[in-house]
Formats: C-alpha cells, structure tokens, sequence
C-alpha cells in the first residue's frame, strides 16, 4: 500500500533526491517533454522548436547552471553575492585562452572541449577560493559592496588584458561546441553543424539544445547532492544562524570557502559554456548587470530551492521575448481592430511619433519607453512585486497551489 | 604619505607642484561629491538599515529635474527675472531637489516600508530594482543627447596659488559645507533627535512616542535629496563636460566604497570616506598614468576607490569609524 506523501518511514528516503513516487513520475515526464520539444510534434507548443525559440531555451539553460552555483553560495550558504559575473568571466576567458584559436593579437591554445570546460570551472573555483578568504571577514551588506566591488575589478581586468579578452568593444571568439580528442581535424562529435542522429535530422540548434540540457541535468544533481551532504547540512547551518553553527562545531570560514569556491566554479563553467553558445563575447558583458541577473533569478525563482533556480532562469531569460512578442501583438491590435480592446491597446503602445503610449515600437525618439527599455522597467517592477507579495517566488506560488490542491475540497 | 608627495613635488620644481595642486583641489570637489552622496546613503542606512543601491538612478534623475527645470522650463527664474541668473539657477536646482526628495519618499512608502523585517538580500535586492526602474526611466526621459545643466559657471576656471580650479568645484565644495552644518544643525533638532534616538533602538524609540515610519520617510527624503544635490554637482563641468547622461547613475557606485572605508553608520566616516576616496581616484588619475603605468590599462583610476576599501577592510572589517558589530549567542 502507498503511504502518505511525506510520510517518511526511513531517513534515506526522506533524504532520496525524489522522495515519492509522484515527484518522480513528474520528473519523468518534464524530461521526456524537454527531450521531444526540439521536434516539434507537442501539440500547442510546436512553436518551441523554432530556432530562436530553442537559442532562447539553451541561454535559459545556460544562465540555470550559474543560478544553481549562486543557489549553493547564497540560497544554502546564506551569503549575499553580487559578484556572479566576475567568475562567469573568469570562467569564460579560461576557455578561451584555453580552447581558442590564436587570433591577431589574442592567446589561444586550440585545446579541446574536455579540457577547456573542466578548466573554466576549476580556475574560476580557484580565484573564487583565493577571495573567500576577505569575503569571509565581511558579513552581510559589507560583503555585498565587496562582491560588487569584485565585479568593477573584474571589467577593469578584462579590459586591460586584451591579449585575453580582445579588449574594449571588440572581444574575441570563443571556442565552440566541438568534440574532439586531440588537435584532430574532424571533431568526435560536433554541435555546430546540422546533420542526423540515429536517422534523425537534427539542427545544429537541436543539438546545441540537447548537449546544454545534458549540462543542466548534471548541475541540477551536483546542486540536489551537495544539499544531501555533511558540507551542504553545514552551509544551511551556517545560513539559519552562523553562531550557532560554529558552537554546533561546524567550520565557519572553511565552509564558507567551500561555498564560494563551489559557486564560482558553476559561475565558471557558465562562462565557458556561454563564450561557447555565443561565439564572441565583449568583456563589458560581465558586467553589474549580469550578477544582478543571476540574483534576480533566485529571489523570482524561490531563494533557497532548485527548482526555484531552474523556474526564476526560465523566466527571467523568456520574460523578454514573451514582452515583445506582446507588445507586437499589442500594437497590431491597436492599429487594426476597434472596440475596447483596441482602444486601450492603443493607450499601453505607441506606433508613431504622436502617438503617446507606455512602449513604442519604433525605434528612436517616439514618446514613450522602447522595448528594451520597457524589458528593464518591467523587469525591476515584477522584482519589487515578487520581494513584496511573494518572497518564496515563483517555487512559493507552485507551493500554495500544490497545497491548495492536495487538501481539496477542504480548505486545509 | 602626504609629506613624501610634498617632497617629491618640491623635486620636480614648479610643474610637479602645479600637478600635485591640481590633483589635490580636483581630487576635494570631487571627493565632496562622493562626501554628499555617502551622507545620504549613511543617513538611509543609519535610520532604516537599508543601503540604496538606488542612490545613483536618483542622483541622475535630481540633475535631469534640474536640467529640465533650468534649461527648458525656466522654473522657477521666468517668475523671479529680477535676480541674478546665477540665483535663478540656484532657485531651479533647489526646486529639483525637493522634487527627487518627494520621490525618495514616495519610493519608501511603496516599496521599502513592505520590505521591513525581510532579510538582507531581499532588501538589497529591492533596492537594485528600484534603481533598475528609475534609472530606465531616467534614461528615457533624458532621451538620446545628454542633457546640460544651464548652470552660470560653465567651464569658467580660477587660479588659486598653483592651482587651476572651476568655479562649480568651489561651489561644490560650498554646497557640501552646508549641507553638513545643515545636517549637524537638524541632528539636534526635534526630528533629528528622534531620528537618531530611531537609529540607536527603534524599540524603544517607538516607546517614547516616536513615529518610526514617519522618521523613515524622513531619512528617504533627505537622502534622495542629498543624492539630487550630487547628480546635480556630478553633471557639471570638471566631472561631465555634457551635463546629465545615461552614465551619471553609474557615478554613484564609487561612492559605496566611501561609506565602507567610513563605516556604513558613521556621519563622519561618510564624509571622510568621500574626501580619501575622491582624493585616491584623482592621484591616480594624475599620477599613475603614462608610460611607466600602461601595464595599469584603462580607467584604473575608477576601480582605486574599491581597491582602497579592500585595504581598510583587511584592516578593520566594520569600516574607519563604523560600530563594530557585535555577535551575541
């Protein structure tokens, strides 16, 4: 007979990575749904195997690996950082240097993959021990200046070496998704060009997809793990009361180490993984703004859970697109039909220069904000409405519906 | 260090002096920016235990106000044209302050008040946020060109001793003095009192009376106007030879460093912090250049600041005059 869902009868399986049948059932299905996606044949959601829809989901992939790495230092171990991008870098140009192609003026080793990627990881890993050792003095709002302080060093680092990064403005090219064993001229396997699987005709986009889902699925039990250990029990004690850790015995300044060198070691791999999926990449990218994103995605997410990580980097990496497809929608509506609908689409866009409206879809100076200012504005505001109403998250609004559901009809 | 560079520019005859007055004088008004902008983010942090990230989206959006105001409203000089342009510019700066000051404290009523007894991050987080949404619409509404100030003095420069200084630096070191005489003299007032009798224990502030809220909103509003007053003094001549743009917000991250070196609940570490953070960013901009520095790459002057506080910080964790926090079990 099944027992009731979280009715443990025995530690190991309140400790299992899916505890009940129910959880691994959905796990099944959710990855079989992301495996089939990429052929188009899921009825309503066809759309998703476009190109560019897939790009969109190989970067919310991409950006989920180092949400889960700053899931482990800020979510598990408590510990407020804004220097995400600084590692992502790290990790980035460790690939280049390592795995590029020697360029005009930029190193390049011609390494491959299973060389490069490791490395990224390792040496961002490194450098994110050798900082641990300050950030561990500084506690709270101090360590947040000083991660950012970290993030303003690391663009003038990446900007006065442009024998790594390419300098300013330029950049360089990255190495790409190709495997090979050694320097051989046909890679093992490669990702960057169309061709078949197992009779199947499969885009270099599909494959990319595929080899960044792989990624993801190895990062997300590495996460789920690492909060099933000794170290993982010992960051959250650290982050529930580290005063209290530390009478318990628990090593506050190694494990806060560990933490940092563990996240930017995610953050590290990240940024191989990105310079790879973009191609080229400015060092001004590793910018303020992408630590920011990174701790955006938790605290939209659900701070403190995986699945929150995975939710928050869906949508805050979608919420673009989803606005200018709207948008778009929007403004053809405003233009076309009449009624009330189209009246007030017509206040929310503006289509010409006389036009007043909260966005505009021409570029330049019509009134209003453009669509990517609109992006960041709406970006900031759904921010404050989630740390206000809903500080668990998107995970907290899946928590009070699951729970609505599962007490059905009654009310608790 | 300061006698050493002293002697070193006596060395180097009347050019090296020259260089060393110049950097000195630059290197005051502008640590009298990062002076002003650290008092307000200390006095929000002191009453309510918050540190706005937002600080530099409301700086930029206090100079576009006075931009606005000054060079395309004529407000409120058009009603007063008997006065000196440079009092009409005055007046239409003070009326931008008081603007920005109205929207730091609408912004704590709506979006920081929720946000007390959260934790840490998601404070900070609110904050980076709200700077997010007013810095875009800044942005906007400063438009594609930047935006100049209209201020009288320009570009206009005058020598004092060995040193070449404009006059919106003079003005600007003027303004901090004020303000900071202003803020000992309202310390000591009625709400002075209150706020920090709100800062030392809010508890028993509340105990005696004292609207807490009320206070927090206080400190919104002089901060946001204190940040206004360094936008304003940022987009002028020696610091922005185009007035306000997309990049002045930005300006204020260097002033996080100031307020770590002081200590984030010190009045006078803020200040002092400003002055040692201006003063660092312009001897490096004058001295480590050249040649001898190129291994420095650019715009190593910009992240001096941080490296400076990373120093005090391996020294005294809690900041030059901060209050060491105490661990209690």
């Amino acid at each position: 007979m099944r027992t009731r869902p979280r009715l443990y009868v025995s530690y190991s399986s309140e400790m299992a990575l899916l505890p009940t049948w129910t959880q691994k059932i959905a796990a099944l299905v959710f990855l079989g749904f992301l495996v089939i996606l990429p052929f188009g044949v899921i009825p309503g959601l066809g759309f998703l195997a476009d190109n560019d829809w897939l790009k969109l989901l190989s970067r919310v992939a991409i950006f989920a690996i180092g949400a889960l790495g700053l899931h482990i230092l800020s979510g598990l171990a408590g510990q407020v950082s804004l220097g995400q991008a600084f590692f992502v870098g790290i990790g980035a140009y460790t690939a280049a240097v390592l795995g590029g192609e020697v360029g005009k003026s930029t190193w390049g080793l011609g390494l491959p993959m299973w060389i490069w990627l490791p490395a990224a990881g390792i040496v961002a890993a490194l450098v994110g021990a050798l900082i641990a050792p300050t950030a561990v003095r500084v506690r709270g709002i101090y360590l947040a200046i000083v991660t950012l302080g970290l993030v303003f060093f690391g663009e003038w680092i990446f900007r006065s070496t442009p024998f790594i990064t390419g300098g300013a403005q330029a950049g360089r090219k990255f190495p790409s998704f190709q495997f090979r064993f050694w320097k051989e001229e046909v890679p093992f396997l490669d990702f960057t060009t169309d061709g078949s699987w197992f009779g199947i005709d499969v885009t270099s986009e599909a494959k990319t997809y595929f080899l960044l889902l792989v990624f993801v699925v190895i990062a997300v039990i590495i996460a789920k793990n690492i909060q099933r250990t000794r170290t993982g029990r010992a960051f959250m004690a650290i982050r529930d009361r580290d005063i209290a850790a530390e009478v318990m015995g628990v090593a506050e300044a190694k494990h806060k180490l560990i933490a940092f060198a563990l996240s930017s070691g995610f953050a590290g791999l990240t940024g191989a993984i990105l310079g790879a999926f973009v191609g080229r990449l400015v060092p001004e990218g590793f910018s303020l703004f992408m630590s920011i994103q990174f701790v955006a995605i938790l605290l939209i997410g659900g701070i403190g859970t995986v699945s929150g990580a995975l939710l928050g980097s869906a949508f805050v990496i979608l919420l673009p697109r989803i606005v200018q497809d709207f948008t778009g929608f929007l403004a053809s509506v405003a233009e076309s039909g009449s009624g009330f609908f189209s009246w007030f689409a017509g206040i929310f866009v503006s289509t010409g220069l006389d036009d007043p409206g909260i966005v505009s879809t021409l570029p330049g100076t019509s009134p209003g904000l453009n669509i990517g200012q609109f992006n960041l504005f709406l970006y900031g505001l759904l921010l404050i409405g989630f740390l206000i109403f809903e500080p668990l998250g998107l995970y907290g609004i899946w928590i009070r519906v699951r729970n609505y559901w599962k007490s059905w009809p009654f009310t608790y | 260090m300061m006698l050493d560079v002293l002697v070193f520019a006596q060395a180097g005859g009347q050019e090296a002096v020259d260089k060393f007055a110049n950097a000195t004088s630059s290197g005051i008004a502008l640590g009298a920016i990062y002076a002003l902008l650290a008092l307000g983010l200390v006095l929000i942090y002191k009453a309510t235990q918050v540190l706005n990230f937002a600080h530099g989206a409301l700086a930029a959006l206090g100079a576009f106000f006075a931009a606005y105001l000054a060079t395309v409203l004529n407000f409120p000089g058009r009603y007063v044209t008997f006065l000196p342009t440079t009092v009409q510019w005055i007046l239409s700066a003070l009326v931008a302050v008081l603007i920005t000051a109205v929207v730091g404290l609408v912004l704590e009523r709506l979006a920081i008040r929720p946000m007390i007894g959260e934790p840490l991050f998601s404070v900070v987080m609110i904050t980076i946020a709200l700077d997010i949404v007013i810095r875009t619409v800044t942005d906007d509404l400063i438009g594609t060109n930047p935006r100049p100030l209209g201020d009288p003095w320009g570009a206009d420069v005058i020598n004092i001793g060995p040193a070449v200084i404009a006059k919106s630096e003079i003005a600007t070191v003027v303004v901090t003095i004020i303000a900071l005489v202003g803020l000992a003299l309202f310390f000591r007032s009625r709400y002075g009192v209150a706020m920090r009798a709100t800062a030392f224990d809010q508890e028993a502030a509340m105990a005696q009376g004292i609207s807490a809220g009320r206070i927090f909103a206080l400190a919104w509003a002089i901060g946001a106007g204190l940040a206004a007053t360094a936008g304003i003094f940022s987009s002028l001549f020696p610091r922005s030879s185009i007035g306000v743009s997309n990049t002045t917000a930005f300006f204020a991250f260097r002033a996080l460093p100031a307020i770590v070196i002081g200590g984030l609940d010190s009045i006078t570490g803020a200040v002092v912090g400003g002055f040692i953070v201006g003063l660092a960013e312009s001897y490096a901009g004058a001295y480590l250049t050249g040649a001898t520095f190129s291994f420095l790459g650019l715009g190593f002057a910009g992240v001096m600041p941080y490296l400076v506080m990373l120093v005090v910080l391996l020294v005294r964790p809690y900041g030059l005059f901060g209050t060491e926090e105490i661990r209690r079990v």
